[in-house]
């Protein structure tokens, strides 16, 4: 996840609190999808970022999951993504995301 | 005035140039404070006989069909017969571009050591092109280059490490002719040079007859006053001895040479300019720009090359492949940023105003990237991903079945196999293929899809794009 991403998810946080955020993934593939996951719930594994050693712990999914998919009305949802479904491996990418979201502190 | 327009000719070179690769945007920022990752990165610059040798690059140059490449990975093959010269133009080593970068500094920005300027000037001297070049400006570079960088100027290095010579900023103050400007400036305007040359000399064309030059680069060139001002086309024009020529520049990031390409067809068939020349310089800042992800994977440095490609654009001559002003497929405000409405506006909204499906196009050329190069580093495989689209747009409008996606991938798309010249690798880098295809090969119809991001300048939250239907002349 690039920096200025990165710095603006910790300024939201810090806003905000944990508590009232939500992070929307739209990553195309499994592996970047799984590096932001990682990222916003366990710390930037890179190091590199103003998330490097901060867990925010912040429940994180990606558009095309189910959990998503069944948070938007069906008509936009299909209008703004659903041909993507058809494209990305959406297994794949919901499980690499899947994987960090259960790592959240309960 | 004419009933169409067509792309008469066109070609592409790149330019060998890892010993720029350190000035690259994010080498710049990320080597100076790690004496680790420096010794890294510069003893994972490839060799010249590596780059000439890598099968996308031989691709891109025309030496085989982009379908025609080798299963991946790429690095660590050759291509075999590998030559530097190829049917679009060349791979130039990074001694004779230096060379070239001072045969076309009309102000002494370029400092070189007298042996580099020598022997760069020795080895242009015996280049199909010499004729073309002011190749006394080169001996006149030579100068103290140790005085230079005490005095502010950057160094310029060959490869992995030598100090070949040193680019002086051209004023003390203004931020748009720092050294680093002018270096992507100049290294624009030579790569440029060199496309517009090769398309000169390897297609017999009258400079003369040319009568306007767009140019697509993306360097901007200005001052403080106008950052952008320009006009690369007119440099790159008048470098090149197109005595009769005017020109300006097209900006749209990297999808800026399609709207180039329509906005010179449109002179064309409106009756302003008989011949307009397309042109686009390399773009140093993206050298180095995925390098650590390279390294992370024990590969070599990969952006290490500038590219540049020239094309003509004249009246309908019966024979070159013809623009379809009328099948011009662009992104509309109302589209918002949705990959399928994107897809839509570019590939199904032309193809509908000519009452065509997405199956008679034989050729569809989207961004190109090399997936070798952008994978590392966690960009995907952008070529597969557009091709997928189209194809799953395909499938939605029961043109063929969601069996048929990949069929339609394999038969109707490519592997992506230019340098991550972003600009370059827009569609536009498929042109001189598309005219082989048109002509001598098989093909009716081919589709270039371009996609440029304006939020990355923070004036705008969209991206633009742009199509351009090309097909074979009946003459």
């Amino acid at each position: 996840m690039d920096l200025s991403t990165q710095e603006t998810i910790k300024r939201l946080a810090d806003e905000h609190g944990a508590d009232s955020l939500i992070v929307l993934l739209g990553a195309p593939d499994a592996e970047s999808a799984g590096i932001a996951a990682e990222t916003v719930v366990l710390g930037d594994p890179s190091w590199a970022g103003p998330l490097a050693g901060v867990q925010l712990g912040l429940p994180v999914y990606h558009i095309l999951e189910d959990e998503a998919r069944a948070a938007v009305p069906s008509e936009v949802w299909e209008d703004q993504v659903g041909l993507m479904a058809d494209v990305l491996e959406v297994d794949a990418i919901a499980e690499a995301v899947r994987e960090f979201r259960e790592q959240l502190p309960q | 005035m004419p009933d169409a327009a067509v792309v008469r000719a066109a070609s592409l070179v790149l330019a060998h140039t890892p010993g720029l690769a350190r000035h690259g945007s994010k080498p710049m920022r990320t080597l100076p404070a790690d004496a680790e990752l420096t010794s890294k990165f510069l003893s994972g610059l490839r060799s010249f006989d590596d780059a000439v040798s890598y099968p996308p690059h031989q691709a891109f140059l025309g030496a085989c069909h982009p379908r025609e490449l080798p299963a991946r990975p790429w690095v660590g093959t050759s291509w075999a017969g590998a030559q530097r010269f190829a049917p679009f133009g060349e791979l130039m080593p990074e001694e004779e571009f230096l060379g070239l970068m001072a045969a076309v500094d009309e102000f002494d920005l370029l400092v070189l050591t007298a042996d580099v300027a020598e022997r760069a000037a020795k080895r242009l001297a015996s280049h199909p092109l010499s004729a073309y070049l002011d190749l006394g400006r080169i001996s006149a570079a030579t100068g103290d280059v140790t005085a230079a960088l005490a005095s502010g100027a950057l160094p310029v290095h060959l490869a992995p490490d030598t100090v070949a010579g040193a680019l002086r900023p051209a004023h003390a103050e203004d931020e748009s002719l720092t050294a680093h400007v002018l270096l992507e400036n100049l290294a624009c305007k030579a790569t440029g040079a060199l496309a517009l040359l090769h398309l000169l000399h390897d297609h017999g064309l009258d400079p003369a007859g040319i009568g306007y030059t767009i140019s697509c680069s993306e360097e901007a060139v200005g001052d403080r006053y106008q950052r952008g001002g320009g006009n690369m086309g007119k440099t790159i024009a008048s470098v090149a001895g197109l005595t009769e020529s005017s020109g300006a520049d097209v900006k749209n990031f990297c999808a800026a040479p399609l709207p180039a390409v329509v906005i010179a067809a449109s002179l064309v068939v409106a009756g302003v300019f008989e011949q307009v020349v397309v042109v686009a310089g390399g773009s140093q800042p993206k050298l180095g720009m995925k390098f650590e992800g390279h390294l992370r994977h024990g590969l070599p440095v990969l952006e290490d090359v500038l590219g540049g490609v020239a094309l003509l654009i004249t009246a309908d001559d019966g024979i070159s492949p013809r623009i379809r002003l009328d099948a011009v497929g662009s992104h509309r405000v109302s589209s918002g940023g949705a990959g399928a409405q994107i897809i839509h506006d570019l590939a199904v909204r032309p193809l509908e105003a000519i009452g065509a499906r997405l199956l008679d196009i034989d050729d569809y050329a989207t961004e190109l990237h090399n997936p070798e190069i952008t994978e590392p580093q966690g960009s995907g495989d952008v070529a597969a991903r557009n091709y997928r689209t189209i194809a799953a747009l395909a499938a939605r409008r029961k043109d063929i079945g969601r069996e048929g996606i990949d069929a339609f991938v394999a038969e109707r798309g490519m592997p992506g196999y230019a340098p991550t010249q972003g600009h370059l690798a827009s569609a536009i880098c498929y042109l001189p293929h598309a005219l082989t295809r048109l002509t001598a090969g098989d093909a009716e119809r081919v589709l270039l899809l371009a996609k440029g991001s304006l939020f990355l300048g923070r004036m705008s939250q969209r991206s633009d794009g742009m199509s351009v239907l090309l097909e074979r002349n009946g003459g």
